[in-house]
This record gives structure tokens, sequence and C-alpha cells, in this order.
């Protein structure tokens, strides 16, 4: 199961940097938004990997999970999506006042 | 608390004036007054111990881990300068009231002033090193707005520039030099410090400290060769130049020179850095001030020149020396005050500071002459006025020097000379302007200033007669505690007297007086020799200089760095990460698999997994058919939910369902205003380069998260485990630490995700974009937008949603759930509403203004947090109880709770503004678009 995690957040990291370095705005945000993918799994997985333990105290639970990187990746999801939603205004705004999707807004479109 | 309330109300003064002088203009100087009189009667009660000799600290626990406490002092020295700054203060505020005309904007000035003010009282009345360095560069920022108050005009941004860099340049030196001596002391206290002199001098660092000290002095002192920033200050309204470049911003050089004088002085080091400093400063001063045909720069010049003498003092170091200096600092303050107020008069009346325009004012304002005429003569070192009496010790420090070494006759001999000039250039002060034949070409008929204007100018020339003829009854015991702390010992024997009998010094003085007098009647072939040496030595053309070498080296190093291209950057950045973890991975020897034992793989997961990574494939793959790779994206999203479902983190798993929704809905709408597909524009080779970047990327990604996960660890988690129920009241332990253990962070985080709704807000206003008439096969859209049996249905969802939301919430302390989840919920909910009946319809029944929402969320948040400090705990400490209520049954109630209503709020505010404001952008296309049709 660990290897298969890991093999994932590498897939999602290799495909984010790869759409990362396009030269139109959308997939660098398509990119952007898989990174941020493979960051969360990747900071959710310092906690390590325990299967039926949420970390919801009950009387008879065998174990919990960590809470903490948990409360640390759901804000970093909430904040991704803020994140998200600022870069694509940032391209919106670019499009408008340069007339093209480039990601350095000097060619033609 | 005295010293304290002195320091702290011009700082709460700056918003009163500033709010007064929003209601009534000219009562600003009226409430900047009563702000110094309030700091003044705050420090009056120390006054009379003060004179009785104790020195009063002041000690407030500040960060007392790292030795920072907010600690004042108040000692003879100190109290001479607070009563320097609120006495003069008080006559430039009264002054400039007159100064100033209709139009400018007064607030702005009163305002500033009172920073200005509080800042040097920081400065003066600190003890600790580290804050008074804090206040010295709240000096340099305050004195920044002020000299460009005139902000519309070059100069006045140019000289205020000049100051806060040179000056800015030496704060930064200070800081180096006050570390090191709190690394030698031990302290950053000044107690401890003016104790350890002999520490100090002894150890190796000694010479380090000492320049770098002695460059934040000279700068702000404005020390030759850092003299040039205040000529090009006297941009400054008159009123700030009388106030800076008198009693407060330059005399702080000298200040601080004085109040590390008992750690610092006593060395050969000292001896020729300040004392050289000092006498090529006072000679370098007098002889410019002489040529400058703009009065206030030669005031400027003189006041850099009177800075050099009392360096010079300091730098001879005996301490009748130091007594002397500190006897120059009051007589200097008092009378070059009154000189720049009336030259801010002549100015005023004249509209011209030109001396070669300005002559025989005598016939048309001979009472501000008068005045203006007794203060020059203070400033020559004229018997009978302030001036002589400091001028006259200082010329017989200067005999001392003389004895004491090989070329010690150079001093007096060079302070002779400057002795000369300062007379020619009072002379010419006063000759020049009040007569010399008939004004030429005037901009305006001078007569006597306002009434109320001259008082100012008055009071200090009244103190410049008194001090100079009755020294022993009025000034000597101010100037005896004043030196006492300075010198921190007994003082020595001294005797402030007009009359000493014919000394070596009197004949100086004598030749000075005689031989100013002979300079300024030949000046003629003088002032003809300067004009064609003009501007050639000036030292800001080697600061400009620097300044534009520094910009060119930094456009340079940006030019070779960004070439301007994100793709080339950030190509760049990873290869550099890459490398470099890459290195530190090679060079440890540890085995990647660690031996944590591993879960097994079970068919489902697998499934899940081989989903995932296809999605994401094909999601690179067909990233030029943008709609497509969305909808891909959402997949991923949606495998990555089960994850967080799979290992135990059901909170997550709510979140980022949630999330990937509002995410798609806005990439959707933000697509419909991009092209629809992404034209291939990458080489074959580029691509290739890229895959193997990010392979190699990705790879190493996936053997650090299976280094990691093959580990055992020590976690806090059993910290947060044991205390959860029963320190925060909740049993789901992830919404426990986002709103109680770390309900800090989250306080931190919603305000960024405000934030950034905020700037998406700003970033929408008034945007046009050209929106497609058709979708990306040519299709036109369908002119029946919002089909009938998905707007019902999503009506009836509505309430029912909701409830799920508001039910989320509720649980969120016990169970999966809390605040940002239902946020998103609600959110999500209301987002249907749009898309199944379109904005217009649903803008007509939701408030569309979701500002006050986001402040709403904000405000419950903190208010719970500062609740807590009211009960006396911690800021955000939480408290919970159980309740009965009827029909319900037992019932929690956590202050969690109302945090966590907050972070709904603010969840919710912020993804509906941008959303909607997304799709109101949508609408405003639209329209523009139809119109000219």
């Amino acid at each position: 199961m660990e290897a298969l995690l890991a093999l994932i957040i590498g897939l999602l990291t290799a495909a984010g940097v790869y759409l990362l370095l396009r030269a139109r705005t959308f997939p660098v945000v398509l990119g952007l938004s898989l990174l941020s993918y493979a960051v969360n799994l990747f900071l959710f997985a310092m906690g390590r990997l325990r299967i039926g333990r949420p970390p919801i105290i009950t009387a008879n639970a065998q174990g919990y999970a960590d809470p903490l990187p948990q409360a640390l990746v759901l804000t970093a999801i909430v904040i991704g999506f803020a994140m998200t939603a600022f870069v694509i205004m940032l391209a919106l705004k670019a499009r408008a006042e340069l007339g093209n999707d480039h990601v350095d807004g000097t060619h033609e479109p | 608390m005295n010293l304290l309330l002195c320091v702290i109300t011009p700082f709460l003064g700056a918003a009163l004036v500033a709010w007064v002088a929003r209601l009534w203009t000219w009562h600003a100087a009226w409430a900047a007054a009563g702000v110094t009189l309030a700091a003044s009667a705050a420090l009056a009660p120390l006054v009379d111990g003060t004179f009785q000799g104790t020195t009063l600290i002041e000690r407030y626990a500040w960060m007392p881990r790292e030795g920072l406490d907010l600690t004042f002092r108040l000692d003879g020295f100190g109290l001479l300068f607070a009563l320097m700054i609120l006495g003069i203060g008080l006559l430039v505020i009264l002054y400039a009231r007159w100064y100033f005309s209709p139009q400018d904007r007064l607030r702005r000035f009163y305002t500033c002033m009172m920073l200005f003010m509080g800042s040097m009282l920081g400065v003066v009345l600190s003890e600790n090193l580290i804050q008074l360095l804090i206040f010295w560069e709240l000096t340099s920022l305050s004195s920044f707005l002020l000299i460009s108050y005139w902000q519309q005009r070059a100069e006045a941004r140019r000289g205020a520039r000049m100051a806060l860099t040179v000056t800015g340049m030496g704060g930064l030196a200070l800081l180096g030099g006050i570390l090191l001596l709190g690394r030698i002391t031990g302290s950053y206290e000044l107690t401890t410090v003016l104790a350890a002199g002999d520490q100090v001098r002894a150890h190796p660092l000694y010479l380090p400290t000492l320049v770098l000290i002695l460059l934040g002095a000279f700068t702000k002192s404005a020390q030759f060769p850092f003299h040039f920033w205040l000529p090009n200050a006297m941009a400054a309204p008159t009123p700030v130049s009388a106030y800076l470049h008198s009693a407060t911003m330059v005399k702080a050089g000298v200040f601080l020179l004085a109040r590390l004088f008992p750690v610092l002085s006593g060395t050969l080091e000292w001896s020729w850095l300040v004392g050289l400093t000092g006498l090529l400063t006072f000679l370098i001063g007098a002889v410019f001030a002489l040529f400058k045909h703009d009065l206030k720069g030669l005031l400027a010049y003189s006041t850099i020149s009177h800075l050099g003498l009392i360096t010079l003092l300091f730098g001879i170091g005996t301490p009748l020396a130091a007594l002397a200096g500190v006897f120059h600092i009051i007589n200097h303050a008092t009378f070059k005050a009154s000189l720049f107020m009336a030259a801010g008069i002549i100015d005023h009346e004249t509209g011209t500071r030109d001396m070669r325009r300005i002559n025989g004012l005598w016939g048309v304002m001979p009472y501000t002459a008068t005045l203006a005429m007794v203060a020059a003569a203070a400033m020559a070192g004229v018997p009978l006025f302030n001036g002589f009496l400091s001028k006259e010790m200082f010329f017989v420090e200067t005999l001392g020097v003389a004895s004491e070494f090989h070329f010690g006759w150079v001093v007096p001999l060079t302070a002779t000379v400057a002795g000369i000039f300062a007379v020619a250039y009072s002379l010419r002060f006063i000759h020049d302007v009040f007569f010399n034949g008939a004004p030429i070409d005037l901009p305006r008929t001078p007569h006597e200033p306002p009434r109320w204007m001259r008082v100012p100018v008055e009071v200090l020339v009244a103190l410049c007669l008194l001090v100079g003829m009755l020294p022993a009854l009025t000034v000597e015991p101010l100037l005896a505690v004043a030196a006492r702390g300075v010198l921190r010992g007994p003082l020595p024997e001294h005797s402030i007297a007009l009359w000493h009998g014919v000394t070596p010094a009197l004949w100086m003085s004598l030749i000075a007086l005689t031989g100013g007098v002979l300079v300024y009647a030949g000046r003629r072939p003088l002032f003809k020799l300067a004009a064609r040496l003009e501007g050639r030595w000036e030292a800001w053309r080697l600061y400009d200089w620097l300044v534009a070498m520094v910009f060119d080296l930094a456009r340079r190093v940006t030019a070779a760095l960004d070439r301007g291209s994100l793709q080339q950057l950030l190509f760049l950045f990873v290869l550099s990460a890459l490398v470099l973890g890459a290195a530190e991975f090679w060079s440890d020897s540890a085995p990647l698999t660690g031996p944590r034992p591993l879960l097994p793989v079970d068919p489902v997961s697998l499934l899940v997994a081989l989903g995932l990574a296809a999605s994401t494939v094909l999601v690179v793959i067909l990233h030029r058919q943008r709609l497509t790779a969305l909808i891909l994206l959402g997949a991923v999203g949606l495998g990555v939910a089960l994850i967080f479902v799979k290992f135990s983190a059901p909170d997550l798993a709510l979140t980022q369902l949630s999330v990937e929704v509002v995410t798609i809905v806005l990439l959707l709408l933000a697509l419909y205003f991009l092209p629809k597909s992404t034209p291939a524009e990458s080489s074959r080779a580029r691509q290739v380069r890229d895959l193997v970047l990010a392979v190699a990327a990705g790879g190493s990604t996936a053997a650090l998260a299976w280094a990691v996960l093959t580990r055992p660890y020590e976690s806090i988690a059993d910290w947060f485990l044991t205390h959860s129920l029963p320190g925060g009241g909740g049993a789901n332990v992830v919404n426990v630490i986002l709103v109680d253990f770390r309900g800090f962070d989250t306080l931190g985080e919603i305000t960024v995700l405000a934030l950034a709704g905020l700037g998406i807000y700003a970033m929408l206003e008034g945007l046009r974009l050209p929106a497609p008439a058709a979708d990306g096969e040519g299709r036109a859209w369908d002119p029946d937008t919002h089909p009938l049996i998905m707007a019902s249905l999503v009506r009836l969802l509505l309430p029912l949603a909701l409830l799920v939301a508001v039910y989320i919430l509720l649980r969120g302390h016990q169970l999966p759930g809390g605040g940002f989840i239902a946020g998103l919920i609600t959110a999500v909910a209301l987002i249907m509403q749009y898309l199944a009946n379109g904005v217009a319809w649903t803008q007509a029944r939701l408030p569309a203004n979701l500002h006050p929402l986001i402040a709403a969320g904000l405000l419950i948040a903190t208010l719970t947090g500062l609740g807590s400090l009211v009960f006396g705990y911690p800021f955000l400490t939480s408290s919970f109880g159980h309740f009965h209520w009827p029909l319900i049954g037992d019932f929690e109630l956590a202050s969690a709770m109302a945090f966590d209503l907050g972070v709904y709020l603010v969840v919710v505010g912020v993804t509906l503004l941008i959303l909607i404001h997304l799709g109101l952008v949508h609408d405003v296309s639209h329209s523009t678009d139809e119109e000219p049709q």
C-alpha cells in the first residue's frame, strides 16, 4: 500500500511539473492543481498510513491515525482552492490586457 | 508609567490630530499642541527627582525570553533632550500654524510631526539599545515623510530619499554595532553597558563596534563625508527644518555619541575617528556656508559645522570637553531653531530665499531683523550671547589638545579658521538680508509677519540672551544634571561666566571676530572663486554615482537571471531543486527502505489507484483539449478524496470532495473566456526535455515518499489525542486542532482566504473579457440557458443542502465536519442556484455584496479569541460546557464552535465572492458584445 501511494504521489508530481512547463495559462493551472494534490498527499503521508482508525475519540478504538498532518492538509486544501482561483483570475486578467494566454504574455494569440 | 505615557502620547496623538484635522483643518495645530502638552505633563512629575540625581528606569515585559523588555530610562541627559524635543516642538507647532497657507495639507504635516516627536522621545528615553534603535529608525522614516512634505516637487522627493538612504544605511551599521556591544557586555540594557566601559575597550571587537556605532551617529548628525543629505533636506518646509535640524533629528547622532561616551571614549581610536571627523566637518561646513546664496543653504551648512564642533568636543574626550559639548547642544538648538524660523518668515514675506535678491529688509521688518540679528550673533559667538560661552569653552579645549601630541597645534589653528568663517557667514546672514542696498525684484512685497508667527522666535531669542548674560542663573542647573548623566560621575571643575580674564581662548575669539569681519569685507573675489568651483566637489555627486551603480548592478543581475520567460525560470527552479535534493540524497548512505511493516494491497485500492493513475496520465496527454482535461482533473480529485477515505481521514475526504466541486465549477467558468484548446507550440525536443525533468521530479518525490512511509516515527499526535476531549471538549481531534489547539493558525488562514477573495474581487472589478459567441466547435450557444427541470429541482434541493451544511457545522466538534466543510457545502448549494437559474434570478434573491459576510466571519473568529482575554486567559483559549436542553437532550456548547462559525462564514463568503463575480464578468462581457448589433 505504501508503494502504491508513493507511486501515485510521484505520478501526480511528474504530471504537475510537466504541465507547469507548458506555454499557455490553462495547462499551467491544471499542472498547479495536480501538483497541489501531490503536495497534500505527501504532507498527509508524513503521518504514515493507518486504515480504519480515524482520529475521532471513541471508547473502544484500537488506535488513531495522526490528526496533526490531517489538520494541516485540511487548511492546505482550502487555501489551495484560493490559490487556484487567484491564478486563474490572473490568467483571465492577462488575457484581457494582453490579448493572449501565453504565460509570458509576449506571443501572438 | 509616566515615561511610557510620555513616549506613547505623541503616537496616539498622531491619530487624534489626523482626525481633528479632517474635521477642522486649522485646529490641527491646537490638537498637536495639546498632545505635546500632554506628553510634557506626563514627564513633569519626574523632573524634580531627576534634578536630585536619580536615574529612573521603567520596565515592561515584552519578549522576556529574548532578553527584550520595553524599558525606559530618564536621567539628566535624557531629560535635557526630552525638554528640547517637547519645548522646541511646541514652538514649531505654533509657528507652523501661521507659516502654512490654506492649500497646504496641514493634516499630513501635523500627523507626521507627532510621529516624529514620539520617535525622538523614544530615542532619548530608551534604556534598551535595541528599542533605541527601533525608535532611531522610526525617526528616519517619519523625517522622510516630513522632508517630502511637498511631494509634488522633485527636489523634495530627492532630498527625502537621500536623507532616508544615508541615515538608513547608518541605522543598519548602528544595528551591527549595537549587536556587537550586546555580545561584548552580555546585555542590551544601557545601565549594564555603561558600567562595562573597561571591558568593552579591552575587547578585541572594540574597533569594529566603535566604527559601526560611529557610522550610525555620523550619518545621522550629517558629519563629513555624509553631510550632503542635510543641505538637500532643505527642500522641506521651514518648520520641519527648524525642528529636525536644530534640536532633534541631527542631534540624535551627537546624542548617541554622548550617551555611549563613557563606554567607547578614552582610546586613541576614539580620539582620532571622532576628533578628526568633527574637526573636518566643523571647517568644511563653515567654509561652505559662506558661499551659499540660499538662506536655508547657509543655515544648513552652518548646522553641519556646529554639529562638527560638538563632535570634536566629544572626540577630545576630556570630561570638561564633554560638558562643553552638552552646553553647545543646548545653545545650538536655541539659536539655530530661531534662525530657521526667521529664515522662514523672510521666505514667507518675500517669496524667495536668494540672498542676492533679498536686501535691505531692515526698512520693512525691523522687528524681525532685530530678532534674527540676536540669533545670528549667538551663532557667530559674539560675547553676551549664549553661543559665545560654549564656543569659548571649545577654544579652551582645543588649546588643551595642542600640547598633547606632535601636530596638536593644528587643532586650535583649524578651529580658529573655522571660527573666522562662522563669523563671516553670520555677518552675511545679517548684512546681506537686512542691509546691503535695496531688494531686487522680490515676488512679494514684504512686511512684518503676523504677531503670533514671531512669538516662537521671541521665546528662543530671549533664551539666547538670558543664557548668554546670566548663565549661572539660567542654564547651569540643567547643564550640570545633563552633563552628570553623560559622564556618570562627578562633574569636572568648571565655571561658566562671561569674563575669565585675558586668556588664550579670548584671543582666539577676538581673532575669529575680527578675521570674520575682514573675510566678509573681502568677500567679492572669494565669491567669484566659489562660483567657478561651484558644484565640483559636491559629495552628493559621489552619492548619485553610487546609487546609479547599485541600480545598474541590480538591473544587470536581474537581466542575467530573468529573461522574461516563466517556462525557463520554472525549468531552472525545478532543476535546481532536483539537483540540490539529489546531491544530499547521494551523500547520505542510509538505505532507501525503512523497517516499518507494510500494509497489504487490496484489490479495490489497486483499482482506484489504477483509475487515478490513468486519469492523471490522460490529463497530460489530452491537455490541449481543455474541457476534456478539466473533466479528467475532476476525476483525479475524486481519486484523491478516496485515498483520504481509505487512510482514516474522513474530514479531509469531505473537504477534498467539496473543494473539487467548487474548483471545477470555477475553472469551467474561467474556461469560457479562454481559448478552448491549446496550440501545439513546444518543439519535440522541448517536450522530451520537459518530460525527462518531470519524470525525474516525480521519481524522486516518489522515492522520498517511500522512504518516509517505510520509517517508524515519533509524533506529538499523542498529546493532541489525549487532550482533545478533556481539554477541547471535542472528539473530532482534527477539528479540535483547527479551532482550538492551533486556532491562531486557522485565524491566520481564514484571513489569507479573505485576502485572496478580496484580491480576486479587485482584479475582476471592471474587467471586460472577449466573450465567444459560439463554443469550441463553432456551434452557437443554446438560447435556453436554464432548463426548467433542473432549475426547479435545484430550488427544491436548496433547503435540504443548507440543512446538511448546518448539521455538518454543528457536529464538527465531535464527528467529521466543521466550518471549512460546512462552508464549502453551503457555497456549493448556493452556486447550484446560480448555475441552474442564472445570475440575474439569483442575484435578485441573494445579497450580492459578500464583503460584510467575510468581515463578520473574521470578526466573530477574532472576538471569540479576544473573549478569552476578557476572562484572563491567553488569546483563543476555548471553554466548553454541557447543557441539558428540553426535547433535544444533552448538548455541548464550546466557544470553539463560535470560532468555527467564523470560519464557516469566511469560507462561504470568499467562495461565493469569487464565483459570483466571475459570473458577473460573464454578464458584463456579454451585454457589451450584444450592444453594437
